[in-house]
């Protein structure tokens, strides 16, 4: 029955797998609005359970998360790539899941400014909540 | 009769300072009463901006400040961010500073988790085992010492290679302590693991399933004490770690007893795995010749390794300059944390202490 | 048989011990200074990487116990505060209040350069550059992070400076908010 089988590419909308290879972690970029989509038949259909990081890259013209993915019982990596707009960067939360996106999202937020919107908690983590501004920005300005 | 009795939910804080939150965690608490109803990590008192000081020092001033992260396990901080450099620069190294990489690291696994047995027995209340572990600890620092002049900061690991030869001695002196160190752990078994308190406090206690393990993206000890075997030595082999005899150690039950008992285990395998690397250790030039100012082509790399407390990832993007674009330091502890909550959730106040200490999270790291 | 005369090993340089009598004179200042240098309890607080080498202090080889000096887990009960470790601006407040819940007389170590000026994250945007910005500190142990020797070394001091204090002294001092 292997016709029926679900493969990488049946988790993507239309057209849209076309995987780079970094250093063997295949890299798909996909749209923001779905990744909700792809990260849920990614772990309910492929077995990809294990999230093992996420993380905002700012490109200066716009903020790059990555998250990456894992399946524990075949050990097969995957990483999803969104782009966001720069000055209101927002994506779906995946806390519902894997739980364990919750602190990360969480950290996201607080250095990059990433709103992860269906967060359970999304406040500031690591700074105290009165801070300003997002650190991990280019254009941050380090107070003295 | 009991039941009727309404009472108010009181809310404690843990920390910042407090004698077993590891550091400067804090901890908010919710109890009905003994029983534990919520309890949030407030972490961050610890925040030092490592990520953006990356961005602003070149490849090589970075190895120091990864050093001060998790700094129980310093060697394998180096190894996690020289690895993901010279992956990302494609540096070759030499066949016997991989060896002397494999010999700092599981040392450095074993006086981690030396740590971590003194302090679980001084958060249940025993004194002593702490003093014996540190004792023994001091030996590792000691090799250490020999080997790069630091006792908790090593700034070891170079791009291509270490930064200095094993010096004379060395062998004679690690082998000494390897068989010191298998005589004291059955000294630590009588005198801790099969304590019958030790056991009451922590059999059964803070249990997560293997499936919730794996959904809080637990790793290292914490994960494998579920029952799920994933270690990134064996998973995603690294370094030279497929050329050595050693088994991935992993409990059943998941409860706090399990995790300690996965981190015991986990001294006599990288003891074992020291021992063969000393054995074949080959001769020959360790030829590293590292820039000051070297420069990485343009590109992104997720490197990751199994440290004594999870999978440590980095992430780097380089612009193909002298310094890093963006570095992330994905910290197994931070993301242990994540997963307390619901192992405390129902449990008495006091047991709080016993699972934290199992997590075995290094402030350091959690809060980078 | 001739039976040895029993001294008093240190006190003695600076108490006058009257000859035949269980009477000693001495000033409250050297009494005081030396009761206080003597069991300096510590308080258990540990911030970063040097609170490592703090606990190495306190244990097997080092044994900070012979100095008479033994971790308290509450600044209540606490006359030292050894700050090992980095400050950052969220745990500035925290220490401050710290230090304020220890009664006096109370002192300072700063541990390590994060303490003393901010160490290796000193540019960073999240550290305060050195503890004495918030609390007032009487030793600085350079290091990073000092061996437990060079944190012993600051502690010698310390109990130096304690034995010399006069009490108008650290009067002045407590009065002038240092």
């Amino acid at each position: 029955m292997r016709g029926d089988e679900i493969t990488l590419k049946d988790c993507f909308p239309d057209g849209l797998y076309a995987p780079t290879d970094i250093f063997g972690i295949a890299n798909c970029k996909i749209p923001a609005n779905a990744l909700a989509d792809v990260c849920q038949k990614l772990h309910f259909d492929l077995g990809f359970n294990y999230l093992a990081d996420i993380t905002a890259i700012d490109c200066q013209d716009r903020i790059e998360v990555v998250y990456q993915l894992t399946n524990l019982s075949s050990n097969e990596k995957i990483a999803l790539r969104v782009d966001l707009d720069h000055e209101t960067p927002v994506i779906d939360s995946v806390v519902s899941i894997w739980k364990g996106a919750d602190l990360q999202e969480r950290e996201v937020y607080d250095l990059m400014g990433v709103v992860f919107s269906g967060h359970p908690n999304l406040t500031r983590i690591l700074l105290p909540s009165d801070w300003e501004g997002y650190p991990l920005r280019k254009d941050y300005v380090i107070p003295d | 009769m009991s039941s009727q009795i309404k009472t108010d939910l009181i809310e404690i804080n843990m920390g910042p300072q407090h004698p077993s939150t590891h550091g400067v965690l804090r901890l908010d608490v919710t109890l009905d009463g003994e029983v534990v109803v919520d309890c949030k990590p407030d972490v961050g008192y610890l925040h030092r901006g490592v990520e953006k000081l990356a961005e602003m020092r070149s490849w090589v001033q970075f190895i120091p400040i990864t050093d001060r992260l998790d700094y129980l396990a310093s060697m394998l901080n180096n190894a996690a961010y020289v690895g993901a450099v010279e992956k990302l620069g494609q540096i070759e190294v030499p066949e016997r500073a991989e060896y002397i990489r494999v010999i700092m690291m599981e040392l450095q696994r074993v006086a981690s988790h030396l740590v971590f047995f003194g302090t679980m027995a001084l958060d249940l209340g025993a004194t002593t085992p702490f003093l014996y572990a540190f004792r023994e600890r001091e030996d590792v620092l000691d090799l250490f010492e020999m080997v790069c002049g630091g006792r908790l900061t090593y700034n070891y690991f170079r791009p291509g290679g270490v930064s200095r030869d094993l010096p004379a001695g060395f062998y004679e002196k690690c082998k000494a302590y390897i068989k010191k160190q298998r005589e004291k752990l059955s000294e630590y078994d009588d005198l801790f693991t099969n304590n019958q308190i030790f056991i009451a406090r922590t059999r059964d206690v803070g249990v997560i399933s293997a499936a919730d393990a794996i959904n809080y993206s637990l790793s290292g000890p914490s994960l494998r004490g579920s029952g799920v075997a994933y270690d990134v030595r064996a998973a995603d082999p690294y370094s030279i770690y497929d050329r050595f005899d050693w088994q991935v150690v992993t409990r059943e039950i998941g409860d706090s007893l399990s995790r300690f008992l996965v981190r015991v285990d986990e001294i006599k395998q990288s003891l074992s795995i020291v021992e063969q690397a000393l054995e074949a250790v080959p001769e020959g030039e360790l030829k590293c010749r590292t820039l000051p100012r070297m420069k990485l082509p343009e590109g992104q790399i997720y490197y990751h390794i199994e440290s004594a407390r999870g999978d440590l990832g980095v992430y780097i993007v380089s612009d193909g300059g002298e310094k890093p674009y963006r570095l992330k330091w994905r910290a197994p502890s931070f993301i242990n944390l994540g997963a307390l909550n619901s192992m405390v959730k129902g449990w008495k106040v006091a047991d709080v202490v016993a699972i934290l200490g199992s997590l075995d999270v290094v402030l350091g790291e959690v809060d980078r | 048989m001739e039976v040895k005369k029993q001294t008093v090993d240190r006190p003695l340089d600076y108490i006058e011990r009257i000859p035949g009598g269980a009477i000693i004179t001495t000033t409250v200042d050297r009494v005081f200074g030396w009761a206080r240098e003597s069991s300096l309890w510590y308080m258990l607080f540990g911030l970063a990487c040097c609170a490592i080498e703090m606990m190495a202090a306190g244990a097997a080889r080092f044994d900070l116990d012979r100095f008479g000096m033994i971790f308290r887990a509450t600044p209540r009960q606490s006359d030292l505060m050894i700050v090992a470790g980095t400050v950052t601006k969220k745990m500035a407040p925290r220490v401050k209040r710290l230090y304020e819940q220890m009664s006096e007389p109370r002192y300072v170590i700063a541990m390590g350069s994060c303490a003393n000026a901010g160490g290796p994250f000193a540019d960073s945007y999240a550290v305060v550059k050195g503890v004495d910005t918030i609390i007032p500190v009487d030793v600085y142990v350079p290091g990073c992070p000092p061996r437990p020797e060079a944190l012993i070394n600051g502690i010698m001091e310390l109990r130096k400076k304690i034995k010399e204090e006069t009490r108008t002294e650290k009067s002045e001092r407590v009065n002038a908010g240092r």
